[in-house]
């Protein structure tokens, strides 16, 4: 039958029932496993092969010269960073983590640097 | 009575995207609609001739920001194929089963939008609330709600273990429910029959002749489904109906995508009770031989082409991109003649417009012999532009 308010019944149910929203800074969203979030760089691991560089989509992974290093060292700014994960995965020696952090808006740009 | 012309857009409350449509109008009813795109070339096709497959993966995921999993499973499925590499069946099913999860949750994003455009706000506000079961299901997954980077050359990243099968298979109950009772507020609410019945007709000679893809030629009862016509990912192996309608009209479309709906959730509890077991991946050489391919896939808007042509190197030497929404673009112009004014954000969205992954090309006019333009030149521009129309 074709009558006007055919909704209704489901919006009366929806006066008791609570929220499907989540109040974020008081409660904390449920971060999945697989998130991928603020990148880790753990420099004993890293062999200096520079793929993760090389595969970088965005050009957020470059590879630097620090004066007491012999070789170049990936240096990540997460500023340009699309957190895919390619980097992660294709580091041979596991020396780059997608950690769950995910707040990390800033007025300081330098903060954005992971080394 | 005098002919008006009216100019709606690039920058127009009722569009979401940038598209230029003027209307030459007789009292209420269109008599010609003219379609100008091209406000937002981001030059995507150049960007992949300068980054490796690698790369393009992620960036192709982003020439559309909902459906980005199809996106980068054509090229991906292309690049497979220049390296005649097969790939294990557990990663082309995990690919299948993102497809799909990327339909649903595309397709009841449309019925929101389309109940929000007739102005039923109501079924919106729910469509959209359940249409997160669906994305927290891919964010579990894959870690993101959009652009969820599962796909790489040779199969896919991530696996599904049993705990997220059982998950999976209970949010296709729960949305299997909802869906039902949309197919019965849709087919039984005056509120939104009103406004769709008999609007923005497209008889099938004429999709057939345009050229329509997707949801809007199935509407008009043209059978054509990639998924079905040339099965790729594992679609060959799963059971399932291509949905037609003969209204050819948007409630014909409407009908299309929700019983699309019901069939995606049919097609992942089979994927996944079904999941084959073993490797999800294959290691693939970096460097392309040298050939040429026509990639193509089912989106949920409909049919996208990727061409791809390789040159022996890591990087592709042209990528040409066409989405549905701009073998989409004639037909619309079709089914806005005769019809009101009031009807264009309805009989526009049935057809599920993405104008920022449609344009491909922007064109510059020599002509005027002018690089540049400063705010007087524009506004002169605008207004010459504007009288030619007129």
């Amino acid at each position: 039958m074709k009558y006007p308010g055919a909704m209704l019944s489901e919006i009366w149910r929806h006066l008791i029932k609570k929220p499907a929203t989540v109040l974020y800074p008081l409660e904390r969203p449920q971060i999945p496993e697989n998130f991928r979030g603020k990148i880790e760089y753990y420099d004993d691991k890293c062999i200096r092969c520079g793929l993760c560089a090389r595969d970088c989509p965005s050009g957020a992974c470059t590879m630097k010269k620090f004066e007491e290093d012999k070789k170049p060292r990936p240096v990540f700014d997460l500023g340009m960073c699309l957190f895919c994960g390619q980097c992660a995965e294709v580091c041979p020696k596991d020396a780059i983590s997608l950690t769950k952090k995910f707040e990390f808006s800033t007025f300081d740009k330098s903060s954005l640097i992971v080394e | 009575m005098a002919e008006i012309t009216i100019p709606i857009g690039p920058q127009h409350p009722a569009l979401k995207e940038p598209i230029n449509i003027t209307l030459k109008v007789e009292g209420e009813v269109i008599v010609e609609p003219i379609l100008r795109i091209g406000y937002n070339h981001r030059g995507i096709e150049k960007a992949m001739e300068a980054r490796s497959y690698i790369q393009n993966i992620y960036l192709a995921e982003r020439v559309c920001g909902i459906c980005s999993h199809v996106h980068s499973s054509t090229l991906v499925q292309g690049a497979e194929e220049l390296l005649e590499l097969e790939i294990p069946r557990r990663g082309l099913y995990i690919r299948t089963i993102f497809l799909e999860l990327e339909r649903i949750h595309s397709h009841l994003l449309w019925l929101g939008v389309a109940a929000h455009e007739v102005g039923f706000d109501t079924l919106f506000m729910y469509t959209w609330r359940d249409r997160e079961i669906v994305m927290d299901l891919l964010e579990l997954i894959s870690g993101n709600r959009v652009n969820y980077a599962m796909n790489t050359v040779g199969g896919t990243r991530r696996d599904i273990n049993d705990e997220q099968k059982k998950k999976l298979l209970k949010g296709m109950d729960a949305l299997e429910e909802r869906t039902k009772y949309y197919v019965k507020i849709a087919t039984t609410e005056p509120t939104f029959l009103k406004r769709v019945e008999g609007v923005g007709i497209l008889k099938k000679e004429v999709a057939k002749k345009l050229c329509a893809v997707g949801p809007t030629a199935r509407g008009s009862g043209l059978r054509m489904d990639i998924r079905k016509d040339d099965p790729y990912a594992a679609y060959d192996e799963i059971p399932f109906e291509a949905i037609t309608s003969d209204l050819c009209d948007v409630m014909g479309r409407t009908v299309v995508r929700v019983k699309e709906l019901l069939e995606a959730y049919k097609i992942i509890k089979y994927a996944v009770n079904n999941l084959p077991a073993g490797e999800i991946r294959k290691k693939a050489r970096r460097k392309i031989p040298e050939n040429e391919i026509l990639s193509y896939t089912e989106a949920p808007r409909g049919e996208l082409l990727y061409y791809i042509k390789s040159n022996g190197t890591e990087k592709p030497e042209r990528v040409k991109i066409r989405t549905p929404t701009l073998a989409n673009i004639p037909s619309t112009i079709e089914m806005l003649k005769g019809g009101y004014i009031a009807d264009i954000p309805i009989v526009f969205a049935a057809m599920d417009p993405c104008i920022a992954c449609m344009d491909r090309v922007i064109l510059v006019d020599k002509k005027n012999n002018e690089r540049s333009m400063n705010w007087e030149a524009l506004r002169r521009y605008g207004i010459k532009w504007y009288e030619v129309k007129r």
